[in-house]
Formats: C-alpha cells, structure tokens, sequence
C-alpha cells in the first residue's frame, strides 16, 4: 500500500469528520446510559426517527437538514421527558432496572421501526443540500462538505450540553444524581425532574443527529440496528459519565476506522475498532476518562 | 427428582410419535424454530436469569457454531451429532475464555463487551472464505436421510434431544449447590463474595454451558436453511428473542425459558403464515413490554403471585 | 283401448329413456371446475432489508393477476395468490414453502427476491418436483443444478461471470486499453458474487488488479475506500454493492474527484428513481448494471402498458415510483409460467418444465429463452452509462437519453463516453 504523507493525513480528517458524528450520535447515549445508567438500546432508533421526522419539515417547509433537525429537537425533548416518566413508573420505581429496563427497550426499539415502516415505508430517504458533494481544500487536506458539517454540528452540540452540564445548576444535578439521590434531594432538587430533563435532552440530542445522518447517507428503518454496537462501545470506552470521554472516544474509533480502511481493508474496520473496546475493557474498565 | 426424567421420556416419546404419526411436514419446520429459540433461550438463562450477567452477543455464539459445523462439514463431510458435539465443544471454550477476560467487569459493561465480540466474530467470518464469508454457503443435506423418511423429521428429533439436554442442564444448575451459589451472586454479588462463594468460577461454568449449548443449536441450522452468509446467522433476532424468551417466561427458574419460547416462538410461527406483514416485528416489540412492565417476573412470576393470593386468602396469616 | 294404451307405453318409455338419458349426461359430465381459482404461493420480503424490491414485486405480480384474470384466468379458472412475508430472514423460508404446499394446497409456486431468500426453498421444491420460477437470485442454481429451475434476472449461462462481461467487453474495445482496474465489493452476498465474477473477467483480459478489497454492509462514510481507490490509480474501477454503499460511494467519488476510465459495474441502488433524483449529475459518465430502461431499444410489446398501470398502483405504497428495475421482470416471470401452462394444458409441473426449457418466450421485457440451468440462454444484463442527468429531477428517468445502453449489441442505443473523468 502506497504509503504517503498526503494519505495519511487525509485518513486521518476522514476520521476525525466520521468521529465527530459518530459522537452525535453517542452523545445522548452517554448522558443517558453513562449519567442516568438507563441501558436505552432503542437510541439509535431515536436517532434514525429523528432523521425521518428531519426529512418531513425538510420535505414540507425546505429548510436545510440540519436546521431542519434543530427545529424538531424540542418536541424529541417532550418525548424524552415522557420516556422518562413511564421508565420510572414500570421499572425503577419498583426497583426491576437492568434486565427488565433492558428488555423494555428492545421491545421499543422494535415497535418505534414497525411504525416507521407503517408510516414511512421501506424505501430509502435522502435528502439534498447545497453542501452536500462540495468540497473544501486546505492545501492537499480535503474536507467533504458532506461529512464537515455534521462534523462541526455534533462538536458544537458537545460543547452546548459539556457546558450545561457543568455549569448550569440543572446540569450539575443532572450529574449529581447519578452519584448521589439522596444527597440530591438535600440539596432542594427532585431527583425525578432532573432525570427527565436529562432524558429530554438526551432525546433531542437524537434528533440533531438524524438529522446529520440522513446528510451523510441514505436512510430506511433498520439502519439504526448497524450502531448499537457502535454507539455502546463509544460511551464505554470514553468512559462512563464523561461527555468529553465520549467525544475523545468517538474520535478515536473513527480515526481508527479510517485507518484501517484506508491503509489495510475496509472489511476489518469493525474488528479493530471492537477489539479496541475489549482492550480498554480488559486493562481499564471505566474507559478512557472515567471515574475509578 | 424421578418426575422429571419421567418426563423427559414422555417428551422424548411424545417427539418420536409426532414424527411417526404426522407427515405435514410443515409442523416440523415450524417446531425447529421454537426449538431452537428454546436451547437458545435456556441457554441464555443459565448466565442471564441465573446470575444477572446480560448476554447481547447471543447471535454470536449461535453463528460460531453454525459456522463451525459449515467449516467440518465441508473439510471432513461429518455427521451431524458429531458436527453439533464440535460445534458445542468449540462455542463452549469461546464462552470460557471470553468468560474469563469480561466476567470481572460489572454487568453492564460485560453486556457490552459481549456485544463487541459478536461484532469482531462477525467481521471473521465476513473474511472467511473457505465458509463462503460474506458472499454465503450453500448447505446440501445429506444424501441418504439416517433412520426417519424425511430430513426435516431428523432434525426435529435432533432438537428435541438438544432442547432437553439444555433443559435438563439448566435444572441441575438452578437446583444444585452451583445453583444456589449463582442465585447469591444474582442477588448480591459482593455479598457473595464475602460469604466465600467463588462467583469467578460458578460465572464461569454458566458461561461455559452457555456458550456449549447456543453452539450446539447453532450446529443444524445450515442444513435446515440450505444458504447461510453471515448477515442472516448474526441475525439480531436471534439475539433478542434468546433475551425475550426467558424474560416472557421467567429468569429465575430453569422452566421459564421453556414457557417463553413456547409461547413466543410459536406465536411468532403462526403469524408468520396468518398476518404475516409489519405487524410480526410489532408483536414481539409489544409483547416485550406488555409482559416487562406487566409480569417483570415473566408468566412464572404471575403464576406464583396468582398462587400466593390464592393460598393467603382465608387462610389465618403465619 | 289398447291403441291408448300402447301410447301410454311409448309414452312413459319415452319419458324414461328421456329421463336416463339426461340423468347419465349430469352424473357423466365432470362438475364445473372453472369455479375453483388456481393458486399460486410465495413468500416475498415485505419488510427488513430487501422489502422495497419485493413490495415493488409484489405490486407487479398482482397487476400480472388482474391482467390474466380479466381475460379469463389459466386454464379457464381465476388466479388466486397465497403469500406471506419472509422479512428477508432465510429461516422463515423452508415453514411458509412446507405451510404453502401441505397445508394451503397451492397448484404452483414461485420464488421469494434475492438469493437468501431463493435457496432455502430449493431443497423442499425439488423434492416435490415443482417448476420453480426464480425472481433474481445469482447463481442459485450452480448448487441444486434442478433441471426445473427458471431464473428471470438475464444474467446468462455462467451468472457469475456473465454479469460484468459487458463491463469489461466495453473496457477492452477501447484504444488505448486500459491497463489496471480496481474492485471493491460490499460484504454481502450479491456483491461479493458480481465482484468475483469481474475478477475472473479481468483476469481473463490481463488486466492488472491494483486493488482489491471488501467493506462492511452499511458502512457510514466510503471516503477513506474512495481515496485509497484514488491511490491506486487503476484505470477502471468495477464496484459491488448495495444501496447504501452504492450512494456513499458515488458521493465520495465525486467529492475527492475520482479520476478513472470506467467507474461503476455492479451497484446496486443506482436504478431506483429516488436515488438517481438525489444522486443527479454525480451519475453522469458512470456505467452501471441494468435490467431495464425507457431507451427506444427496449421498447418491448406491452411493457409501456406494465409501467404505466405499476407507476399508477405505486403511488402512495412508498415503493419506487418508476418500477423500472425489478416490476417488468416479475411481471414475467409470471408471463412466462402463465403462457407455459396454457400451452401444456394442465398442471403437469414436468411438461411445463420441459416446455420452458423448449421454448423462448414473448414477455414484456423482450423475448425470454433459458439454458440447460435455468438461466438465461444468453446474457441480457444491460451495460448502462448515465448522460445529461439534470438534478433534483426524477421524471427525466422516465424517459429515454439519461441512460444510454451500451451493451449487449441487440438492445444498444448509444455509444460509450469514455473515459468516465480524466
């Protein structure tokens, strides 16, 4: 293989535009299964409905994608804080997390990709923007367009949630709780209104990410299915809790990914990026930034 | 406990009758599947319900042993119980070692990690051209079809043995003294660990079992199919409903996953060829729920709380 | 007296030979059986991955149904279907065949879409010696080798390798030849066979196979396989994959300005109208497989009635609109089975096996005839170059001039542009 500084560097942006959305979508991931330790497997589906509601304001009204998906992000919001409340109702209130919680969102999981074949039907959904297919040089670095801008959109929705998280009170509680309940309730904040928020904005955070999927690629019901590995590995190996863990880990796995496919074989991409996680988890189980 | 080897037996007859008696072939494909969801779902208990560790990568262990019954079967042309003995002898190591370097971890993070590792045999085998890879394998069924007048009624006998094996499997492990020992690792594991209970090892020979018995089902699927690429065999089907089953029948006990894949594999069968449309996919997603939030403890569970009203009601309290 | 009498007597035995005579002509005659509808069963993927070709299928199946129907049925009884969905999962596959042929009593079969989905159900037809009518599936009978197999993709007589022949036909005419190529295909079934099959075929010409590699099903961003593509610097670049892959791939190659000779072979996705919309001028130059298209070549009897009464059907079932890549060939596939066993006149699955095999038939994609194997007798899997794609328009797909055959002779309408950039 042709060994070249100009290949290697591209490989590199290649994987760190990838990375960037891959964090997109982990991000709600991480506030939901790293902070709340709700085990949501059904998130990429959340991911790959907010990509098709995305697709109808930008069908109907023609504001560009990503707009488009920040528009919808405070109706996914409701929908999180909804999620929340019958989670807590069936399943930690009566102290049956893990398993059952797991199952449940399996079952959702499911039920949300029928409705979206019900309603949307099997064929493929994609959408156009003038960005989409252009390309931007810097010397002989390329920058696709088309992976840029979900790349700067999922960097800069880290930051707006990294920040809220530790500077504002409810973001504090938000990491509070997991920690601490009781301590929380001291301190004059009910555990359950902070839970849903976080579930809330973890939800939106879905929408803004299908929103940057549907840009990078065609999308139908079941593509969701090809992330949960994915987005579980990312949020693990950045470390539980950790919002800038999981950004650095998403990174990581998509320099990593591009990598091996630019320089050996794409088939063996995933592999790599897996074995990574098994590694971390071997030698360093709370991940790349993780609490001890 | 004499009852139930008496009733294996009478399975076991039930199993030959039904082949001698009925010549619809269609039941037989139709009880392959719900056999196999039921050693996949057994299987899946004797980690998951027994001791609390979530297995996600039970596709994984299903396909390694399909796979591995693919790879012999075209090197040494083998019969299949020997294929099946191979396969559960190699998915059993698997799920020894992996055991090994992930059960330390907390469960959740062992939950990933089997996730991960279903992904990377995956990837394998997408690269393993002597089993076809990712282009796929054609399976031909043997020539000559030993002992029943058709192949399909051979490999429902198969399963039959297989699934009360798992069965028979899963009770000694609930009901032993290793069986206990996985009970108090379920409820407690640092407890357990402080009472000297060497929860290493029993997570270890759960997972061991675990991983012999999904090979072992595994093992006859290729000739079942007749085409196997790895799209299909790491299907997440299989990995949810071997979580679904035991769930909708009850983790605790070793009958439950029984009763789970009874109920939910033959549903899923006979709306397969009845509705037969979305609303399949829509049925497992709320069934999932429906008994989760409902009958957290699966129908064991209602059957025991419906038990217990009953015995308390107008009897003096203890 | 008696004169009255004798009358009475001719007359009862005339009421009795009468009456025999019409009851022998009731109980003789056998009952009408134009009352019961002839069945045919399937299982077709209507949901997981590959539900968008067979609910597209499906719809092209039962328009075939009310066309044959309104004129009077097969064998003077009404067509009837009894299918269900196998959600492109194989394992489904074996329960409904067995369901279909000993429970729901279905005359005839016909096969599911794609090769997953075929071959499970090839071990239970051949053992009751059923005609099997195939709806694309590569190469499936390779295996099985059953003489009463019929595969309507016009792949040709040796599938795997006449699929890219035309890719590489073209490639070799030009002058000067090209020297190196590139193959990538996607990790899934049909990919990896077309791209094996090119394999073959390039080594055949003597090209030099500068790259070779395989990515993952679903893969989120081609540009690092693009780029080292680029790298490469093969002359042709021939490419296995499906949807998903197909447009991340165009898109990459457009982006990172992929130079190349040829570009495209085997990818599934680009003859559907919503990506060729969204796709737009990126397809330009590219040459690509195809079934069929609205080139004045192709203008077979009765397929611009077909299209016209699918594109109405589809409307609103979230399918694709246009219908041209899969609907013509299953409303063969059925025209095919229909006309051979209004020729044989009966059910007999043997002689309509030997018939198919004798006979080339008139469908609406052209005239249809098999080899030994079931395939077809001679490859008609078009080569196709996009020309004067506009953007963000997808009725211009509905007419002739945005895809230009090129191959095989017998339907071309237009020469090469080539090189595809430079």
């Amino acid at each position: 293989m042709v060994f070249s500084v100009e290949l290697l560097v591209n490989a590199i942006v290649s994987g760190l535009l990838l990375g960037g959305f891959y964090a997109a979508v982990a991000l709600g991931l991480s506030i939901t299964f790293g902070q709340l330790e709700i085990v949501n497997i059904a998130h990429p589906t959340f991911v790959i409905f907010g990509s098709y509601v995305t697709y109808m304001v930008y069908q109907g009204f023609g504001i560009d994608p990503v707009l488009a998906g920040i528009a919808v992000a405070p109706a996914f919001f409701v929908l999180g804080i909804l999620l929340y409340r019958f989670y807590y109702v069936c399943f930690e209130n009566t102290g049956q997390e893990s398993l059952s919680g797991l199952a449940f969102f399996f079952g959702l999981m499911f039920i949300i990709e029928v409705l979206l074949i019900l309603v949307y039907g099997v064929d493929y959904r994609l959408v156009s923007a003038p960005y989409i297919g252009q390309t931007w040089h810097l010397g002989f670095v390329e920058f696709p367009l088309r992976m840029t801008v979900p790349f700067v959109t999922a960097v800069i929705m880290t930051l707006v949630v990294y920040q809220f998280l530790s500077k504002t009170f409810i973001g504090r509680a938000i990491k509070a709780v997991s920690q601490d309940r009781m301590a929380l309730r001291l301190m004059g904040a009910d555990p359950i209104r902070i839970k849903q928020i976080a579930l809330g904005i973890a939800i939106a955070t879905a929408a803004v990410a299908g929103a940057l999927l549907i840009i990078i690629g065609p999308v139908e019901p079941s593509v969701g299915r090809l992330y949960i590995g994915r987005v579980f590995a990312i949020v693990v190996l950045g470390g539980m809790g950790s919002i800038g863990g999981t950004l650095a880990a998403a990174l990581l796995i998509g320099v990593v990914e591009s990598f091996v496919s630019t320089f050996y074989g794409p088939s063996w991409a995933p592999a790599v990026g897996f074995s990574i996680l098994l590694l971390t988890l071997a030698l360093r189980p709370q991940g790349m930034f993780g609490r001890a | 406990m004499p009852k139930f080897w008496m009733a294996i037996v009478g399975v076991f007859a039930a199993g030959l009758m039904f082949t001698g008696l009925v010549d619809n072939e269609f039941y037989f494909f139709a009880a392959y599947v719900v056999l196999q969801g039921m050693i996949m779902a057994s299987a899946w208990n004797m980690l998951g319900g027994f001791t609390g560790y979530v297995n996600f990568g039970s596709a994984g262990f299903f396909a390694v042993g399909a796979y591995t019954s693919i790879a012999l079967h075209q090197a040494f042309a083998l019969p299949l119980p020997l294929l099946i003995l191979a396969a559960g002898l190699v998915c059993g190591a698997i799920g020894l070692a992996t055991g090994y370097l992930t059960l330390r971890l907390k469960g959740i993070y062992f939950a990933i990690s089997t996730l991960a590792m279903a992904i990377v045999f995956e990837t394998v085998v997408n690269n393993w051209d002597y089993v076809g890879g990712a282009s796929g394998v054609y399976v031909l069924a043997p020539e000559e079809i030993p002992i029943f007048d058709s192949y399909i009624k051979f490999l429902f006998m198969v399963m039959v043995i297989l699934a009360i094996a798992a069965v028979a499997v899963a009770r000694y492990l609930s009901t032993s003294r290793i069986g206990q020992g996985l009970a108090a690792i379920r409820d407690d594991e640092l407890a357990a660990e402080c009472m000297g209970v060497p929860t290493l090892r029993l997570k270890l020979i759960s997972a061991t079992t675990m991983g012999v018995f999904m090979g072992m089902a595994g093992a006859p699927y290729p000739f079942f199919v007749a085409f196997v690429d790895p799209i299909s065999a790491f299907s997440l089907f299989i990995a949810v409903n071997a979580i679904a089953m035991p769930l909708i029948g009850g983790t605790k006990v070793w009958y439950g996953p029984v009763i789970g894949a009874l109920i939910l594999g033959i549903t899923q069968e006979v709306t397969t060829v009845t509705i037969s449309s979305e609303l399949n996919l829509l049925i497992v997603g709320v069934v999932l729920i429906g008994f989760i939030t409902l009958a957290p403890d699966g129908i064991v569970g209602l059957v025991e709380r419906f038990r217990r009203k009953k015995g308390t009601n107008g009897r003096a309290a203890a | 007296m008696l004169e009255k009498f004798a009358t009475k007597r001719r007359m009862l035995t005339l009421g009795v030979v009468l009456f025999t005579t019409l009851f022998l002509a009731q109980a003789l005659t056998p009952p009408a059986r134009a009352a019961e509808p002839i069945k045919i069963g399937f299982s077709m993927a209507l949901t997981g991955a590959l539900a968008g070709a067979g609910k597209a299928a499906l719809i092209a199946m039962e328009i075939w149904r009310e066309d044959t129907n309104k004129a009077g049925g097969l064998l003077g009884r009404q067509v009837e279907f009894i299918y269900y969905d196998d959600a492109t999962s194989p394992s489904k596959v074996p329960g409904i065949y067995t369901k279909l042929l000993n429970v729901d009593d279905v005359d005839l079969v016909v096969s599911s879409y794609g090769t997953n989905e075929i071959s499970p159900a090839m071990p239970i037809v051949m053992r009751k010696g059923l005609v099997f009518m195939a709806l694309f599936g590569l190469a499936v009978n390779d295996r099985f080798n059953y003489d009463r197999y019929f595969q309507i993709m016009p792949a040709g007589p040796v599938p795997k390798v006449d699929w890219s022949k035309g890719f590489f036909d073209l490639a070799m005419a030009q002058s000067p030849k090209p020297k190196s190529i590139a193959l990538l295909a996607e990790d899934a079934e049909f990919a990896r066979n077309a791209v094996s099959g090119a394999r073959i075929n390039a080594e055949k010409v003597g090209l030099d196979i500068v790259y070779d590699k395989t990515f993952p099903f679903g893969s989120s961003d081609l540009t690092p396989v693009i780029r080292a593509i680029r790298a490469s610097g093969a002359d042709l670049v021939y490419i296995g994959s499906y949807p998903h892959g197909s447009v991340g791939l165009v898109k990459a190659a457009n982006e990172l300005g992929l130079k190349a000779k040829m570009f495209g072979g085997g990818m599934v996705g680009l003859q559907f109208a919503a990506i060729q919309k969204n796709l737009g001028p990126m397809l330009n130059n590219i040459v690509n497989y195809d079934f069929w298209v609205p080139e004045p070549t192709l203008n077979f009897e009765g397929v611009e009635a077909f299209l016209k009464k699918y594109q109405a059907a589809a409307k609103g079932k979230k399918v694709d609109p246009l219908g041209h890549y899969l609907p013509p060939y299953a409303y063969a596939y059925l025209q095919i089975l229909g006309q051979a066993v209004t020729a044989v006149g009966s059910l007999d699955q043997k002689a309509i096996a030997e018939h198919i095999h004798a006979n080339t038939f008139k469908t609406v994609v052209g005239p249809v005839s098999f080899g030994k194997n079931g395939e077809w007798a001679k490859t008609r899997t078009l080569q196709v170059q996009f020309r004067d794609v506009e953007a963000n328009n997808m009725e211009q797909f509905n007419h002739a001039g945005k895809r230009i055959v090129l191959y095989p002779n017998s339907v071309k309408s237009g020469d090469i542009v080539y090189p595809y950039k430079q």
